[in-house]
């Protein structure tokens, strides 16, 4: 059984939980054209390595961060989310 | 015949054609070059010659010729989709299925089987009227069937579920078909090797050489990892690596890859003559020519690059079998494996030209590739000879996010992915 581990939770069984896709910071709605908005809505950074996603612990309802390499599906790190993330440079 | 067979085996040259030829050295251009051997990029490669005469054409591919996709899916041929343009484009896939085998002189072992979409709620039932009506004013073979008509086809099938989904009716295709995917790349292989067409095996691109020309950029070349080939036009057909070929042009999608698992039980004497599909319990089933259940379900849960298979997978699967069956309890699974599906937003395909000059894409075919092989080698062979979308795939382009025009056919998937 994979196990993820939920900074609040600890580790639990991977099917508790539901993966919520990349962190990715929104353009402002208002300021952005049309195709900036649709290349945000649609596109995805899809290359297979390290990513920083969104995951839910669907029974509590906490959702954090986890790094995480989609070419190998190891988990390197799991914690919550803090706005200094996205500012940080988060892969889009 | 020993004599002959002793001849055959001391002979120098094999007097037997063999299925392909092996080509030593890749040459330094080439009209076109088809990334991808698998059943799309063969089939383009194929109608190119056939079709267009262009011959000059190499597919190379990083591993073996149908090693990816096409040899990884349920082999399940329909044609009973949501939109419009899923359905015309998958009918005429299905009407080139039924010739291939003597198109290419080669059994495909393509079984008219019959394909039921089982529904379990209302709202299932819903989307299944709604689907037979589109199926019906396209003049195809598709209705609406009642829970008695569904007992009486697959009597062995509980058809309470094990009393938690009861069937309330069905989706009814009767020109639901499987086939030998295998023969199918290989068909497809002869036919355009025969033809002049170059594979190369063990050959992967590893860049694509671009020029700017004042209007946007063009395709020059491909580097691969046995030399470098200059060529005008590159289609690419390589499913869950596409993101890596469109970084290579700095082009962005909205393809994320998902890992797609299968799984085969030992051979059984002929008992399932239709395929089954689910989508509540999430299965889907057949049984093929050598007598094993074919099953598969819905996709991986969140993003992978990689064909490795799980326990949890095999687990849930076997569970809904049971449901449905529940006399195969003592039957044992003998293979599993997974393929890495390209999935799209709108679960429909992304084909055509794209905003680079001469870069063909064949794409975002996600869990539903296998079925639509021949009219993609036909539509997309249009597209590389003319450099301009076969009106066919219109509805599949590249562009079609940024307009936010999408063609939505989740609702015809066969399970909820």
């Amino acid at each position: 059984m994979k196990l993820l581990t939920c900074p609040i939770n600890g580790p639990r069984a991977i099917s508790e939980f539901a993966c919520g896709g990349e962190l990715r910071a929104m353009p402002d709605p208002a300021a952005s054209d049309d195709r900036t908005w649709a290349d945000y809505v649609f596109n995805r950074a899809s290359l297979p390595g390290l990513k920083r996603e969104w995951w839910c612990h669907t029974p509590s309802g906490v959702w954090f961060i986890a790094e995480r390499d989609t070419a190998t599906d190891t988990v390197h790190r799991t914690y919550l989310f803090t706005p200094e993330l996205l500012a940080a440079g988060a892969r889009t | 015949m020993p004599a002959r067979l002793l001849k055959f085996a001391f002979s120098r040259q094999h007097p037997e054609p063999r299925m392909f030829t092996r080509h030593e050295k890749l040459k330094s251009s080439y009209d076109v070059v088809i990334i991808g051997a698998g059943g799309h990029g063969l089939a383009s490669a194929y109608y190119l010659a056939r079709d267009y005469g262009i011959r000059d054409v190499a597919v190379l591919d990083k591993g073996y010729l149908g090693g990816g996709n096409t040899g990884r899916n349920t082999t399940i041929i329909r044609s009973n989709y949501l939109t419009p343009e899923g359905v015309q484009f998958y009918d005429e896939s299905v009407r080139l299925w039924q010739n291939l085998s003597a198109d290419f002189d080669l059994n495909l072992f393509y079984s008219t089987r019959g394909h039921f979409t089982l529904a379990h709620t209302d709202a299932a039932m819903r989307t299944m009227r709604w689907r037979a009506e589109v199926n019906k004013h396209y003049g195809i073979d598709s209705e609406v069937v009642d829970r008695q008509a569904v007992h009486e086809a697959i009597p062995s099938m509980d058809i309470d579920c094990a009393g938690h989904a009861p069937v309330l009716g069905a989706l009814y295709h009767a020109p639901g078909a499987i086939a030998r995917h295998d023969a199918v790349a290989w068909g497809y292989g002869r036919g355009a090797d025969r033809r002049g067409t170059e594979i190369h095996q063990n050959t992967e691109a590893i860049g694509i050489e671009v020029e700017d020309t004042g209007s946007g950029p063009r395709v020059t070349g491909v580097r691969t990892t046995r030399g470098r080939i200059a060529t005008r036009k590159v289609l690419c057909a390589v499913a869950g690596s596409t993101p890596r070929l469109l970084d290579m042009l700095s082009l962005r999608s909205p393809i994320v890859v998902h890992p797609l698992q299968a799984m085969v039980s030992e051979p059984l004497k002929p008992w399932l003559d239709p395929i089954i599909v689910s989508a509540s319990l999430h299965v889907y089933v057949s049984q093929s020519a050598r007598g094993e259940l074919v099953m598969g379900a819905s996709l991986d849960p969140y993003e992978l690059h990689s064909t490795r298979s799980t326990l949890d997978f095999t687990e849930a699967l076997a569970a809904h079998m049971l449901e449905m069956f529940p006399f195969l309890s003592d039957v044992k699974i003998n293979r599993q494996w997974a393929g890495m599906a390209d999935m799209t937003p709108d679960f429909a395909p992304i084909m055509g030209l794209t905003p680079v000059q001469g870069f063909y894409l064949d794409s975002g075919w996600g869990t539903w590739g296998f079925k639509a092989t021949p009219v993609c080698g036909k539509t997309m062979s249009f597209t590389v000879a003319r450099d301009q979308a076969h009106p066919l795939i219109a509805g599949f382009g590249f562009d079609r996010f940024a307009h936010y025009s999408l063609t939505g056919e989740k609702g015809a998937a066969s399970v909820g992915h």
